[in-house]
């Protein structure tokens, strides 16, 4: 028979030579630049200089206001109270339909998944309605609900259902065949199913729907408001804006616009971040 | 006397797109208690899907199913499945809270009883210092371990594993296999295996049936498997006496 031959290579106690460096520190520099808030701020703060740069050049504040004007007048709305309450009632509208979006997206996702007729309706319709920007709707829904606030939740529930219902099934669909094997082998069925198994399974797509929707509802808030205001004598951001553009108050229009970019940047970098980082991060879902 | 699991002359049928498939005929055999049941056969021999039938995912068209004299109709917590792919873990749960989760939900035990078990299983399967861990930071060997453990803490009537360590590394395969052997001297669970290596078959076995393909049909049953041994020989005898039966079936109808 053969024989094979081991023989030992490894370098045992030899402390007088080099230690191999397993982990080396980057500089702080590099940590500073590998930071993509940090980046990010960067670029926030070059545009704002030049913006700065631009409106003292032009010096037209019916046209450009400068960055400085802008901030001072959206300071001074908040110091009055007007900027922060016009902003309050249009969140307000706003979870309003959200909430009411999300209630009926999940009973139509829930019919669709457990009927294929069900199926099929919810396919037609998303068909029919995603191309349909929500803000075309408003002229009926006026005509319908009158001048108020069920008229612009009516149209905030469409830019919300139907991209919910469609990343929710599109998420249910997506579920490893080996975990539904695995929820069924535990008796799981009806609802319990559905929250115990496919929610959790599904939430990276139901999350991006979630988003999505946010998105669509806030654009489509804004451009409501701008269309026709007030909305029983309380108007929101947009009728903000809308306003201020016919009293030609300029940097309060702009400071409207801030404050529609800030809320949207709150949400999406904060809510929205945040429940990612409880959740599909954590969960190493979603890299 | 009855055996804890009948399959009593089953014929097993699935669905493609285009066709109906036929994946066992007829296949008959008993499965006793603390028995380490392997089936053994080449892709195509319906070993799958005879397991997944036990499990009650499949409704044979012939035969019946029983497990303690009662027949099979829906998948249930008395048969604990054990699947190849990684992802049969819930990627939401912690490790204890995987093993914890048909505690809860099948058994409706309480919390604090299904913890104290659940966490006994996991030390079992020498995953204590990771009960808190999400299953994505573990390795593959390591997450087929949170499924035995989820497996095991249910004290189900049978264990049902479908070539759980098949997408494993061979080091850890084998590693594998002696884990569950120990684990097996210590409860003396009954357990059904599905593989389609040879060597593993008779590792993990203590009986094996033999399947051949097209349809699925039993060629023979090996018993006694544990009387084999690595150190004189006879384990390798056995591995190359299967090997040439298998081997003769595929070649048998065309040479």
């Amino acid at each position: 028979m053969g024989h094979a031959t081991i023989t030992l290579k490894q370098r045992a106690g030899a402390d007088d030579e080099k230690k191999v460096v397993l982990v080396r520190e980057l500089s702080l520099w590099q940590k500073l630049w590998n930071n993509t808030f940090l980046r990010k701020t960067a670029i926030i703060i070059i545009l704002a200089i030049a913006w700065e740069i631009y409106g003292r050049v032009l010096d037209n504040s019916l046209l450009f206001p400068t960055l400085s004007d802008t901030i001072r007048s959206f300071f001074d709305s908040i110091g009055t109270g007007v900027l922060l309450d016009r902003a309050w009632t249009s969140i307000r509208v706003l979870l309003l339909g959200y909430i009411i979006g999300i209630v009926v997206a999940a009973v139509i996702t829930i019919l669709a998944i457990s009927t294929r007729i069900g199926t099929d309706f919810l396919e037609v319709m998303t068909a029919m309605f995603n191309p349909l920007p929500a803000i075309a709707l408003l002229p009926l829904a006026l005509l319908w609900f009158g001048l108020g606030t069920t008229s612009i939740v009516f149209v905030l529930l469409h830019s919300v259902v139907w991209v919910v219902a469609l990343n929710t099934q599109g998420g249910f669909l997506a579920v490893s065949h080996t975990l539904r094997m695995v929820g069924r082998n535990y008796e799981l069925t009806g609802l319990r199913y559905v929250s115990k198994i496919l929610i959790p399974a599904a939430f990276p797509s139901i999350l991006t729907g979630l988003k999505i929707a946010w998105a669509f509802a806030w654009r489509t808030l804004i451009a409501a408001e701008l269309v026709f205001g007030v909305a029983s004598g309380k108007g929101g951001l947009g009728w903000y804006i809308f306003e201020n553009r016919n009293l030609l108050n300029i940097p309060a229009v702009f400071a409207g616009l801030l404050t529609v970019i800030i809320i949207g940047l709150l949400v999406e970098n904060f809510v929205f971040r945040l429940i990612e980082k409880k959740t599909v991060r954590r969960w190493g879902m979603q890299s | 006397m009855s055996h804890l699991l009948e399959v009593d002359s089953v014929t097993l049928r699935y669905k493609t797109p285009d066709s109906i498939i036929t994946a066992t005929d007829r296949v008959s055999f008993n499965v006793g208690s603390s028995d380490r049941f392997v089936l053994l056969g080449p892709s195509g021999c319906g070993k799958s899907t005879l397991l997944k039938a036990v499990g009650g995912y499949l409704i044979p068209e012939e035969g019946e199913i029983r497990i303690k004299g009662k027949p099979v109709r829906r998948p249930g917590a008395d048969r604990m499945m054990v699947f190849q792919e990684f992802d049969q873990l819930l990627p939401w749960k912690t490790v204890l809270e995987n093993v914890m989760f048909p505690l809860l939900v099948a058994r409706k035990m309480p919390r604090k009883q299904a913890e104290e078990r659940a966490r006994a299983y996991v030390d079992k399967v020498h995953l204590g210092p990771f009960a808190d861990s999400y299953t994505h930071t573990l390795s593959g060997g390591m997450k087929q371990r949170v499924a035995i453990a989820r497996g095991m803490s249910m004290e189900p009537d049978i264990l049902l594993m479908d070539e759980p360590f098949a997408a494993l590394d061979a080091l850890t395969r084998r590693q594998m296999q002696d884990e569950l052997l120990q684990l097996w001297e210590d409860t003396r669970f009954t357990v059904m295996f599905v593989t389609h290596s040879i060597a593993e078959a008779i590792r993990v076995g203590n009986r094996i049936l033999l399947l051949s393909p097209h349809p699925g049909e039993v060629k023979a049953e090996v018993s006694g498997v544990e009387a084999v041994s690595h150190e004189d020989g006879s384990a390798a005898a056995l591995e190359q006496e299967i090997h040439d039966m298998l081997f003769s079936e595929s070649n048998g109808g065309h040479a």
